[in-house]
Formats: C-alpha cells, sequence, structure tokens
C-alpha cells in the first residue's frame, strides 16, 4: 500500500507547531497584554521607587545599571507561559490528535517554546525602547548588542524549554503557573537589582555561582561598553546545560504522561 | 486487506487492576463497529490500544494492515481519532485548525487550503469558516472535530463516544456523516453508551462489559438474545393486581408499586387478546396496556447486571454469533 502522503520532517512540523501557538498567543489577549504591560511596569517600578534609594557604587545611572536585570525578569515571566500552554494542551484531546498525526512530543513542545521566543522578544523590545525613553544610555558597539541578543535568546530559550518541562509535570494551567515561581524567582538572588557585595555572605556566594548572574553580567557588560572576559561562555554554557536538561526531562515527562 | 481491524487478546491493567482482559475483534473493511458498554467498561482504553496510543499489556491487534506495535507509524497514517475531548484549538478558526491538520498531514500549503474548504463545506461550516472555535456551538465543534480527523483520508476512523452532550439534532446530523463515512468505504469504529445510536448506526455490535467483549453481532441477532415482545397491563387496583397476579404464575415482571403486571407474547392480536381474558376475565379490572418489543437497551442491560446474571450471560458468550 502506497503512502497517502510524504512523510513530514520534525524540523517543518515544528514550525507549524510555532504558527499555532503564535496564533493562539495573539488571540490570548489577556495573557498577552499582561505579558507586555508587566515588563514595562517592572522597569518603571525598579527605575522610580526602588532607582533613588538604590546605590549601585558605580557612576552609572540606576537606570542603566538596572535594565538587563529588568530584560532577565521579563524573560522570566514570559517563559513561564510556556508551562501553561503546555498543560491546556494536555487537558484537552489535541495531544492525542498530533500523536495521531504521528507528530512526535518534541516538535509539539518546540512549537510552544519557539513561540515563547517570538513574545519574549517581543517584550524585550518594548522594554528596550521605553528604557531608551527614560535615560537609558548603553555603550555598546553593534557587535556586543548582537552578541548581548544572542546570550538573552539562549536565556530565554532554556528557561522556555524548563517550563515546557514544568508544565508537563503540573496537573492543571493554575498549577503550572504557580510552579514556574522558582523561574520568575531567580533573577532576585543575583546582581540583577543590587551588587552581590551588598548581600549577606552566604546569599552572595548563591548569586555569584547561579546561572543568572553571568547571563546579568553578560548583557550589562556588553551593552556598558565594558570588560566581560569569559563570562559571555559561562552565560551560554549554562543556558547550553539548563535546555539540553530540559529538552532531555521534557522528553521522559511527555512519554510517561501521554504514553 | 480483508480486516481492517483485528485483535486477539488483547489485555490491560492500571496500577494492577484489570480493565480489559482479553479482547478479540474482527472488523470488515467499510463497515462500521459499535462497542457499546457502561462508563468504565474499557472501551477509551480499547480505542487508544487501536489508535496506538497506549501499548496493551498482552495480546496482538492490526489495523489497517500494520501491527499496532511493530508499525506504529503506519497505522497512525492510516487512522484518524476523534475522543471525548474536543481535539481542536479553540483559540483558532475553524479553517485555520483544519489547514493546520492538513499541513501537519504533509499537505502543501495550497492543498491544505484546498482540502480545509472541502471539508469545511462538507460539514457545513464553510460560513463559521472564519470565526474561532470558542464560539461554535456543542454540535458545530463536533463536526470540525471530526473534520480535522479526516484531513489525512483515514481508512479507518475510531470515534469515541462522538454524541456524548450533544443535542438531539446535533447527534442526528452527526449520524448523517457516519453513514456517509461508511458509504465512501471508511471503517469506522466507534464507542457509545447509546443503544439507539448503536442500532442506527452500526453494522455490527459488541458489548464490553468487565473487561470483555459479553456479546458482538448484529444489532438484530443482539436483540433476539433476549425474550422478544412483553405484555405489560396496568390494572385499577391492588386488589385486582393482585388476583391478577395469581391467575398468571408465568409473568416476567412484576410491579406493585404501578400495579403493572409483564407477560411474555409473540405480540399478535390473538395472543394479546387471550391474555387480557386470561387475567381479567371480567373485562374490568385492566386500566391499561402496553406492548413492549425488546431493544438493545434490555441486551445491554442484561449483559451488564451487576451480580449472579453476569456469570449466567458470560457463559452464553460462547454461543454468541459467529463473527462476519
Amino acid at each position: 500500500m502506497s503512502e497517502p502522503f510524504p512523510a513530514s520532517g520534525a524540523l517543518p512540523n515544528a514550525l507549524i507547531m510555532t504558527g499555532r501557538s503564535l496564533r493562539l498567543s495573539r488571540r490570548n489577549v489577556d495573557a498577552l497584554l499582561t505579558g507586555l504591560a508587566l515588563p514595562a511596569l517592572l522597569l518603571l517600578i525598579f527605575v522610580y521607587f526602588f532607582g533613588g534609594a538604590i546605590n549601585t557604587g558605580t557612576d552609572t545611572r540606576y537606570v542603566t545599571y538596572v535594565v538587563p536585570g529588568v530584560l532577565l525578569l521579563c524573560a522570566g515571566f514570559g517563559s513561564a507561559g510556556t508551562a501553561v500552554a503546555v498543560t491546556e494542551d494536555l487537558k484537552g484531546g489535541i495531544v492525542d490528535r498530533f500523536r495521531s498525526l504521528d507528530i512526535g512530543g518534541t516538535a509539539i513542545l518546540a512549537g510552544h517554546v519557539l513561540a515563547s521566543v517570538a513574545r519574549n522578544l517581543l517584550a524585550t523590545a518594548l522594554v528596550l525602547a521605553l528604557a531608551f525613553a527614560i535615560g537609558f544610555r548603553p555603550a555598546a558597539t553593534p557587535a556586543a548588542w548582537l552578541a548581548a541578543i544572542a546570550v538573552l535568546v539562549a536565556f530565554i530559550l532554556a528557561l522556555s524549554w524548563l517550563s515546557a518541562a514544568v508544565g508537563l509535570l503540573a496537573k492543571s494551567p493554575e498549577a503550572a503557573n504557580g510552579y514556574t515561581f522558582f523561574v520568575t524567582f531567580l533573577p532576585y538572588p543575583s546582581s540583577a537589582f543590587v551588587p552581590t557585595d551588598t548581600m549577606p555572605a552566604w546569599l552572595a556566594t548563591f548569586s555569584d555561582h547561579q546561572p543568572v548572574t553571568p547571563v546579568i553580567e553578560s548583557l550589562r557588560g556588553l551593552l556598558l561598553d565594558q570588560p566581560v572576559g569569559s563570562t559571555p561562555w559561562v552565560a551560554l554554557a549554562w543556558c547550553g546545560g539548563i535546555l539540553v536538561g530540559a529538552v532531555g526531562l521534557a522528553g521522559v515527562l511527555f512519554r510517561r504522561r501521554v504514553g | 486487506m480483508s480486516t481492517a481491524i483485528e485483535a486477539t487478546g488483547l489485555t490491560k491493567s492500571y496500577r494492577a487492576v484489570p480493565v480489559l482482559r482479553g479482547i478479540d475483534l474482527r472488523i470488515p473493511p467499510g463497515t462500521v463497529f459499535a462497542l457499546l458498554g457502561p462508563n468504565g467498561a474499557g472501551k477509551t482504553t480499547t480505542v487508544r490500544i487501536l489508535a496506538t496510543l497506549t501499548e496493551p499489556d498482552a495480546g496482538t491487534a492490526a489495523v489497517a494492515g500494520y501491527d499496532i506495535r511493530a508499525e506504529r507509524s503506519r497505522v497512525r497514517r492510516a487512522i484518524s481519532l476523534t475522543g471525548q475531548f474536543a481535539a481542536v484549538d479553540e483559540g483558532q478558526t475553524g479553517a485555520e485548525n483544519l489547514r493546520m491538520m492538513a499541513r501537519l498531514a504533509g499537505l502543501g500549503r495550497a492543498a491544505a487550503r484546498a482540502r480545509a474548504g472541502e471539508l469545511l463545506a462538507r460539514f457545513g461550516l464553510s460560513e463559521a469558516a472564519g470565526r474561532l472555535v470558542r464560539t461554535y456551538s456543542g454540535g458545530m465543534r463536533r463536526r470540525v472535530d471530526l473534520a480535522a480527523g479526516l484531513v489525512g483520508e483515514p481508512e479507518v476512523i475510531f470515534l469515541d463516544e462522538p454524541t456524548t452532550g450533544l443535542d438531539p439534532r446535533s447527534r442526528r446530523e452527526l449520524w448523517d456523516i457516519v453513514s456517509d463515512l461508511a458509504a465512501r468505504g471508511t471503517t469506522v469504529f466507534l464507542t457509545t453508551q447509546y443503544l439507539e445510536e448503536a442500532d442506527r448506526l452500526a453494522d455490527r455490535v459488541a458489548v464490553l462489559h468487565d473487561g470483555v467483549i459479553a456479546a458482538q453481532g448484529t444489532a438484530a441477532e443482539l436483540k433476539s438474545r433476549v425474550p422478544g415482545d412483553r405484555l405489560d397491563l396496568t390494572l385499577t387496583t391492588s386488589d385486582a393486581y393482585l388476583r391478577a397476579a395469581a391467575r398468571a404464575p408465568h409473568a416476567t415482571h412484576h410491579d406493585p408499586a404501578t400495579r403493572t403486571l409483564g407477560l411474555p407474547t409473540d405480540g399478535t392480536a390473538r395472543h394479546v387478546r387471550a391474555l387480557l381474558d386470561e387475567l381479567d376475565p371480567g373485562g374490568t379490572e385492566v386500566a391499561r396496556f402496553a406492548l413492549r418489543t425488546a431493544t438493545l437497551d434490555d441486551v445491554f442491560l442484561s449483559l451488564t447486571a451487576p451480580g449472579p446474571a453476569v456469570a449466567h450471560e458470560r457463559t452464553t458468550t460462547e454461543e454468541a454469533p459467529t463473527h462476519v
């Protein structure tokens, strides 16, 4: 018997799934507005509420110091939406339908992750535009901008896959939303908002060695045209490690959840 | 391909609780097969195994000629599954859902668009094509869901409780769609709790109970296995009821609360008249009568009754009509 249709590849399928997730994001007006408004609000809160009282120990204006941190915080919030989207899928029958079309779990999850990256980049652009309007003045060369964006995309990619895995663990979209707190919380104990040497010693030690700190230091260094040394590579290694771990974990969880 | 679906000895347990305890099926191509059973009988598990979404613990099965374990991919490309939960996105329009499914089934952009348009027209959804599925009625959702399962022109279609929760009109529309599919040569495997549905649609019916096929055959064959017609007589008073009951030791059905007696009959006027004369010689004590024809409900209830009756019915399974 001949195949009714040629087998589609994993990559085209992942792209079709990305288109789907983007359409769904666009229609989910509440989530979209929150996803775009929250980052902007966070930036304003940090700059105007806390900024006046925070001494970063440098002569950089606080808005310039804090923008990379706000970008990461937004990446955390934005990626968390992936967990909810994955759980929503599992709630209905659509995953079974995809599987009966022989679409693998990786393509389904990759669609959500790539859509998350796109949503996050939109939010990032918005935050940057607002930041420029209220006095953010980076000194980055075009090459440094590209490097900074690469680090940020790697971070978003890693967090989104991790969120997808969390979504596979959660029993309901509400639970998924709750579980992602650790992702959104991680930027706080880092140098994102205040220099780590202002923290208690034990917290500073944690902050200096957690994945968000090299990411934030890379972004800040690159954007402010300061020497970054090997920090971007450390950041990319962290993101790569999280990504590989999350993809593997998500694969196992997907098979266990729907198999 | 002589059989569209063939299964032998399928078993499945969840956490040591047996759900299926040895299912055998042979379904010829181009026919409609209904798997009937109460909630929790294992209907969905059977469908999921045949659709390669769940692995059986033991047993073998082939769907569209492909082994469900060794040739899982080929099975998936030959079937479609419409389950109890809508498998379309509420946040996409009907047309977007169908185009996406067509693209995932391997069609190019233009072909996917054409296929989506054709299916929307066939299912009476052309006007609603550009609306989000979120705004659809229950019947429209079920139709777009079914349409989404047909983009790849499957040979075998699994419908898991396709009309559960639908209003009578939508149910009828869905029945027409299923009949139309069968007329086009597609094999349809549906599960249902509604006897009327199985009676109306299916060439063959199997009753699933307690993890085994308790009976299978055509609807007519199954109906012939329960006692035929029954005459229900409602008496005017309780005293009249007791007198009539005393005169009718062969009554099969007693209901003092409604003062009703049920007696087997062949349904002819002569026999009914004789029964009336026998129980009510004065012609004043029977208030109403009703003639009941055996329905699949009777079959279903007698086969799935809890308690000793089940053991009895089980033994009669061996005499069930042979496979087509």
